[in-house]
């Protein structure tokens, strides 16, 4: 994929500086419709429900996106992460709750609630009869607004300017997701929604799809970004929704769900069992146990310094003494697979 | 209205660009073409229907033939081909959610299928009455056009008539489309629109042959595909012309409202 600015990028990165921190409606272009949707928040969503029968496939789902976030949206297969995405795009009715893109809802409003937000559910789908040009001109004839002149710019960006003439049926599953980038690229959007983008690719269309994804953040783009790679979202995702069977089981800032689960350390000592025995009767040491790696245990850091003051007291030497953090993937399975 | 004009042009091209819509065109012309190549070839000519007889004196009466057997089952399978598939098949293949994620509300975008549809029976028809048009005077002659009355229409007349016919088969046809827009809808399946729009139509025209059903069989909307043999008697008789209108009109308004209410309130979920 190239590295030219993508047609749709807003003109300056407020996204960027919110995710640094800054107020999240810091930074917005100048060509937005309304002052009252550039204020609202890009995704609202609250006690969101889709029931198909006796199946709740959604379950009550509040979701929070803010001006230049971008948003892991992460669960199992088969959790509702697409069912929650599609009642976002107005694609399928809630059977409960309320959705707001930007202030609108895209039920009662209509496309008039996609205006400024783009991007796929599942994998992209196109006219395999057409060319990929011939796809993106019929998309952007039904968006209209000049959608037809960012076609070139669009098909430059995500690299399939050589194959544009080529039909769709005939392109590879990275060439269609990418194809899909382009098609919501054309839209100029503030928000984009994207479905496992990454799914199927190989490692190299997976690098470029991230450093595309990372640019147009960086650019001033919110993303929601759903995913079962859990190191892409930990690369490119400020703040994470985590969902199991429907409903949401962590929504929050990623640092500080990845703060919240350090306290963890690993101990080499001369003697384990000793050191075992003196960390348990350890005042603010917890969890404290053995293994082929040496002792683990969880505290807090002052509690830390007493212990390794108080092994050496008994003759216990110390190799090693290393802060465990656990990775996104394992607090991911812990929230969606304990009990 | 200027979306469902964008939308209807990009049908257009979209049917262009699929090979399936090639196979009920090329049905339309290829039928006439070997019906008149079995009355060269052959002695007879069909008999038991209006202007089987005639067929050999006037080439006119070939796509008037035509129109009468291809009521049963060619014109109604030609037009469902499309129309029973222009939604489903979108919705199949996951393109439906990608167009109603774009700037155009579901209203144009089921307008432009439904007029995409009934461009396509249009132009089924017309391919017809060329392609027997034109076999038909080129084996038999541009004669005078014996009416059903027996007053013989003159050449020029009878083509002025063939345009009227067509005009008023359309109706029935539309209707048919209509219904299977309808079914492509409700169903999501190409096939089962298909299938049920022709079984519609073969139940519709065995309850034609019932005498104990007579009371019901002018609103049967196969019994409208004979609307226009009034318009070649001397005098012309409208009556069944204006019957066939609002009956045609009761299939196909009823059928469009609820294919596009259904359309707009559907859950997308496939693709």
């Amino acid at each position: 994929m190239s590295t030219a600015p993508h047609p749709g990028a807003p003109a300056a990165p407020g996204a960027a500086a919110a995710r640094r921190g800054a107020p999240a409606t810091a930074s917005r272009p100048a060509s937005h419709p309304s002052k009252a949707t550039d204020r609202a928040l890009p995704i609202e969503a609250r006690g969101l429900v889709k029931r198909y029968g006796e199946i709740i496939a959604v379950d009550h789902v509040d979701l929070t996106v803010e001006a230049g976030d971008v948003y892991g949206f992460l669960g199992p297969n088969g959790a509702g992460k697409t069912t929650t995405l599609r009642m976002l795009l107005g694609l399928i009715r809630p059977s409960e709750g309320s959705v707001r893109l930007f202030g609108r809802d895209p039920i009662a409003d209509g496309i008039q609630a996609l205006e400024g937000v783009a991007g796929f559910v599942e994998a992209p789908r196109f006219y395999p009869y057409l060319t990929g040009q011939k796809n993106l001109e019929l998309l952007a004839a039904y968006d209209g607004g000049g959608a037809a002149t960012r076609i070139e710019e669009a098909l430059e960006t995500v690299g399939l300017t050589a194959r544009r003439r080529h039909r769709v049926g005939g392109y590879s599953h990275g060439m269609k997701q990418r194809l899909g980038i382009a098609a919501a690229l054309i839209r100029r959007p503030r928000l984009l929604l994207l479905d496992e983008p990454a799914t199927g690719l190989d490692p190299g269309g997976m690098r470029d799809m991230r450093a595309l994804v990372r640019r147009l953040a960086d650019e001033g783009m919110t993303v929601l970004l759903s995913s079962h790679l859990l190191t892409e979202v930990e690369e490119l995702c400020n703040r994470v929704a985590i969902v199991r069977a429907g409903a949401v089981v962590h929504e929050g800032m990623l640092i500080d769900l990845l703060a919240a689960a350090a306290g963890g350390y690993r101990l080499e000592t001369t003697d384990d069992e000793v050191a075992l025995g003196l960390a348990r009767a350890h005042a603010g040491v917890s969890d404290a146990d053995t293994g082929p790696g040496g002792l683990t245990l969880r505290a807090e850091r002052e509690a830390v310094a007493e212990l390794t003051l108080e092994l050496a007291a008994h003759g216990v030497g110390l190799h090693a003494l290393t802060p465990s953090r656990p990775g996104l993937e394992e607090l991911f399975l812990r929230l969606t697979e304990s009990p | 209205m200027t979306g469902a004009l964008t939308a209807y042009r990009w049908e257009l091209r979209k049917l262009v660009a699929q090979k399936r819509t090639y196979l009920g065109l090329a049905a339309a012309v290829g039928v006439p073409l070997l019906f008149v190549l079995v009355l060269v070839l052959s002695d007879g000519s069909p008999d038991g229907i209006p202007f089987g007889a005639e067929v050999r004196r006037s080439g006119l009466a070939v796509p008037l033939v035509i129109l009468l057997f291809g009521s049963i089952w060619l014109f109604p399978l030609i037009v469902s081909l499309v129309a029973g598939d222009v939604v489903a098949t979108e919705d199949g293949h996951g393109t439906l959610k990608t167009i109603l994620t774009r700037s155009l509300d579901r209203t144009p975008i089921f307008a432009a299928k439904a007029m995409a549809s009934a461009t396509y029976a249009v132009l089924a028809l017309v391919l017809m009455a060329l392609a027997a048009g034109a076999a038909g005077i080129l084996a038999f002659g541009l004669e005078p056009l014996p009416s059903l009355s027996g007053a013989p229409v003159p050449a020029p007349r009878a083509l002025v008539l063939t345009v009227l016919v067509l005009g008023v088969y359309l109706m029935p046809l539309l209707a048919v489309a209509a219904i299977a827009l309808l079914l492509s809808t409700a169903t999501r399946n190409s096939a089962a629109a298909v299938v049920a729009t022709l079984m519609g139509s073969l139940i519709m025209q065995l309850l034609g042959i019932f005498s104990s059903l007579e009371p019901i069989q002018p609103y049967l909307l196969t019994t409208q595909f004979s609307a226009w043999l009034g318009l070649v008697r001397e005098p012309m008789d409208w009556a069944p012309v204006a019957r066939a209108a609002w009956v045609c009109a009761l299939y196909a308004l009823p059928a469009l409202a609820a294919g596009l209410v259904v359309f707009l309130r559907r859950d997308v979920a496939g693709g």
